[in-house]
């Protein structure tokens, strides 16, 4: 059975998943509900110099499909609205009665150096903090008063706050950093010039999740008035996916551990940030969508997945798809694929065909079968696109088929279909 | 006239019960169920179910109008096609229509509750919409006479009148909506939805009724002929066969058709009595519908006996299995003979190479009551001039009859099944082609 025991920036853990500081981690005794489900740590939500913060009412709007299924989520909660020795107590209570957890405090200051080695130290000195967090990237409320991604948006402060930080005390420090930026790199690198020993992103996505069209205002509604909040669930999943992949294939980043998090909802989700290059993931949304008891399958999924699969370690699967993460101009122009269908699982929907006709290259034609439609990809047509594969309702009954070529692997810039090609030198 | 009253009667259940006929058979869907099941719908791309429906529903449109809380868009995408897709919605056979080619079958072998779906959506609007969704063209002074007001004379209706046409239905009833409101058990139409449906299609404006107006009474085709300038004729089948054996005329024998009309016209808490034996003679739905309300009215056994086999049965296998968890015994491959002073006999029959035939050997019944559903066929009385061929009234691929400014549609012709989403259709199609005559 495969070890899903983890370490990230010298943090161990039994499991890979721990709860992100959000609400599931606001005090003790939702984390010691967490912890008897199964998860293998927290991040206690942010902890900030008193006097604590005060919430609003109304605090998180959702994205629905219309099946009422989670898209995404979002919310205008600040952080720990609770006072800090409050929180620093129930720390220690908690990491006492579950060593072996990992217990990772959150915390967010002013852009000043004793407000955040002095909450550090406040933290530290509980003895029972394995990590600090640095929140550096939430998006709303919080950044009004120039803390959160005030503070995450501008790489010199970032690395500033880290030094800061790694200065005052002696745990390791992770960065958490925010996707609302340009580009993910700078500010993963200017964490790392401070000395981080992790980062973890991504936090949320600044967002209006959605509008009452009653009341005209954007939900969450605030007595007739909404804000901007954080947005996380499984829609975010794959911008967090493409930042934990440039952080782990950049130079200059390469190494720097990741704690992954975006959307993660299931075991499958888990293991494609590790794929990617992460040591570990944090959750939140799922368990406010179902509840802590997702770990349960989390674990058992990962794990039977990885026996399948023949990976004993985390670190044996961590960082396995990142070298095929490349440039577009580093993709095989060359490359083939055709979409072939097969009639004995097709069901007679007719979905490939008409989004193949009314929205791509009209590659997939109708034939009249008995009592039934037959639907044939045109392979002189179809591009490869996966669309048809994508829509079908029934898992494996579309397949993307690579054609055999022998054609070399040529990358645009080699291709001799491009204008913009530097010949080769003559011989 | 035949004497009805059973020889035995069973003692009647409470109005209120779950096993009353006149509860709801299947109840109407709660927004959760509708949202759930709306879900499921794949909005096929010319949808396999579309072709199914006999009024070419948009299927998938309406369910998705449900899945975004269009409920509004929903029951008028429906009502655009079917005006009566209520009653369609509670009644049709959809496990032989649009349900059966469901793609969900395939993989899943369920279907998305389509009927139920339709339902949903045409309730919100016929019970909470004050205005009529159809506005009603500019008028264009043209007079349309409809002879009967069933499903194909109120769908023809109703259409003539939103083509800006003055509509007169004639109807023989004292109520309109013909079999909606005569021949369907109640347990498909509870709560009295078939006047309610009645009250929503004539609310488009432009329709008048006038009711114990019957053809070959106080109508005449060639006055109608000459003071319309077109007929519609959607007169139904009015005449029952007969089982023509001896017995036939004994008390408590009697007409399946009938007896649902007097089980659904009967006052507020006093159905008619049902006999303790009671043997249905049929196949079709009507038999079902006759054999399910007698075991909901008390009967103690009740016996459906076809002289076919379940396969050939004109009723659907769900509506077969229905009345069997009803309580309802059927039995096939027997032919009545003679129907005695308290029992009646069948003469067993096997098919041979398509060729039906008794062989000889009898069983009795004990039958306090006999409910004769063997079908139905065209009063042709007051047809003259009308062309019948195969027993009913012969028309052109445009609904023309063989008289001229007489159309016609519904049971009477033979455009495919006798179902109400036949009629429906038939209807709206005739309506159209009367509107390109007249506007031609």
């Amino acid at each position: 059975m495969a070890d899903l025991s983890s370490t990230i920036a010298g943090i161990r853990s039994p499991n890979p998943f721990w709860l992100a500081s959000a609400p599931p981690t606001d005090k003790a005794y939702n984390v010691v509900r967490a912890f008897k489900a199964g998860w293998g740590g927290v991040v206690w939500k942010t902890l900030g110099e008193d006097p604590p913060v005060v919430n609003v009412s109304s605090r998180y709007g959702a994205h629905l499909d219309t099946d009422r299924r989670m898209i995404g989520f979002n919310n205008i909660e600040l952080i720990s609205d609770r006072p800090l020795a409050v929180n620093l107590q129930e720390i220690i209570e908690v990491k006492r009665d579950f060593p072996d957890r990992a217990m990772v405090v959150s915390l967010m200051a002013r852009i000043e150096e004793e407000a955040w080695a002095g909450l550090a130290r406040r933290i530290a000195e509980t003895g029972a903090a394995d990590g600090l967090e640095l929140n550096l990237g939430c998006p709303h409320g919080m950044c009004e008063r120039g803390m959160g991604s005030a503070i995450g948006q501008v790489p010199e402060m970032v690395e500033q706050v880290t030094r800061w930080v790694k200065n005052a005390v002696n745990l390791p420090v992770i960065v958490k950093l925010t996707p609302n930026i340009t580009n993910i790199l700078w500010s993963a690198e200017a964490a790392k010039r401070g000395g981080a020993d992790a980062v973890s992103l991504i936090n949320t996505v600044n967002s209006i999740v959605a509008v009452d069209l009653d009341a005209m205002a954007p939900t969450p509604v605030v007595d007739g008035k909404g804000s901007h909040g954080g947005y996380c669930g499984p829609a975010v999943k794959p911008i967090a996916l493409n930042m934990v992949a440039e952080i782990a294939r950049n130079p200059d980043t390469h190494g720097l551990p990741v704690s992954g998090i975006g959307g993660i909802t299931t075991w499958r989700d888990a293991a494609e940030f590790l794929a990617l290059g992460a040591t570990n993931v944090q959750v939140c949304t799922a368990a406010m969508t179902y509840g802590f008891k997702i770990v349960e399958d989390m674990i058992g999924g990962l794990s039977n997945w990885m026996d399948e699969k023949g990976y004993r370690t985390l670190d044996e699967l961590s960082g396995r798809a990142v070298r095929n993460v490349v440039n577009w101009n580093d993709l095989n122009m060359n490359f083939s694929t055709k979409a072939v269908i097969d009639p004995a699982l097709c069901i007679d929907c007719g979905r490939c065909h008409i989004v193949c006709e009314d929205t791509s290259h009209q590659a997939i034609r109708i034939d009249a079968g008995e009592g039934r439609r037959v639907f044939t990809v045109v392979n002189e047509e179809c591009v490869g696109c996966n669309l048809c594969s994508h829509v079908c309702p029934v898992p494996d009954c579309i397949t993307m088929v690579p054609e055999q070529t022998d054609l070399p692997y040529v990358t645009w810039p080699n291709d001799a279909r491009n204008p913009m090609r530097v010949p080769e030198a003559a011989e | 006239m035949t004497l009805i009253a059973p020889l035995a009667t069973a003692p009647i259940p409470a109005e209120d019960d779950r096993a009353s006929p006149y509860v709801d058979l299947s109840p109407a869907m709660t927004p959760v169920q509708a949202l759930a099941e709306s879900n499921r719908c794949l909005f096929c791309y010319d949808a396999p179910c579309i072709k199914a429906c006999p009024t070419g529903i948009d299927i998938p449109a309406f369910i998705r109008s449900i899945a975004t809380g269009n409920l509004k868009g929903a029951a008028t995408t429906i009502l655009s096609e079917n005006i009566m897709g209520g009653t369609c919605g509670r009644v049709c056979p959809t496990e032989t229509l649009c349900e059966q080619s469901c793609v969900r079958n395939r993989a899943e072998d369920r279907p998305v509750a389509i009927g139920r779906l339709q339902r949903h959506a045409t309730d919100r609007l016929i019970d909470g919409e004050p205005a009529h969704p159809f506005p009603r063209a500019a008028a264009t002074g043209k007079r349309v006479a409809v002879v009967g007001a069933g499903p194909a004379g109120l769908s023809c209706a109703h259409r003539l009148a939103t083509l800006g046409h003055e509509v007169t239905v004639f109807e023989a009833k004292a109520k309109s909506g013909g079999l909606n409101e005569y021949g369907l058990a109640p347990y498909k139409m509870a709560d009295d939805f078939a006047q309610r449906e009645v009250a929503f299609i004539l609310g488009v404006g432009g329709i008048s009724v006038e009711h114990g107006r019957k053809l070959g009474a106080d109508l005449s085709l060639d006055s109608l002929r000459a003071d319309f300038d077109a007929v519609f004729l959607g007169v139904g089948l009015g005449s029952n066969n007969r089982l023509g054996i001896p017995g036939e005329e004994r008390a408590g024998v009697e007409d399946a058709t009938a007896f649902i009309e007097r089980v659904r016209q009967a006052p507020p808490g006093q159905p008619p009595a049902v006999g303790r034996s009671v043997v249905v003679i049929g196949g079709g739905n009507t038999a079902i519908d006759a054999a399910i309300q007698a075991k909901r009215l008390g009967a103690e056994d009740v016996t459906l006996v076809y002289r076919r086999g379940r396969a050939q049965m004109g009723a659907t296998a769900w509506e077969q299995e229905l009345a069997q968890t009803e309580g309802v015994v059927i039995k096939t491959f027997a032919a009545p003979s003679v129907i005695g002073e308290t029992d009646i006999t069948f003469e067993r029959t096997r098919l041979t190479d398509g060729k039906l035939s008794g062989t000889g050997e009898t069983f009795t019944l004990q039958a306090d009551m006999v409910l004769k559903a063997v079908g139905q066929k065209l009063s042709a009385d007051a047809l003259d001039g009308l062309q019948i061929t195969g027993g009913k009234i012969a028309i052109d691929e445009a609904y023309r009859t063989t008289l001229s400014k007489v159309w016609a549609g519904g049971d009477c012709v033979a455009t495919g099944e006798d179902l109400t989403v036949q009629s429906v259709q038939d209807g709206k199609l005739a309506a159209l082609a009367i509107h390109s005559h007249l506007t031609a």
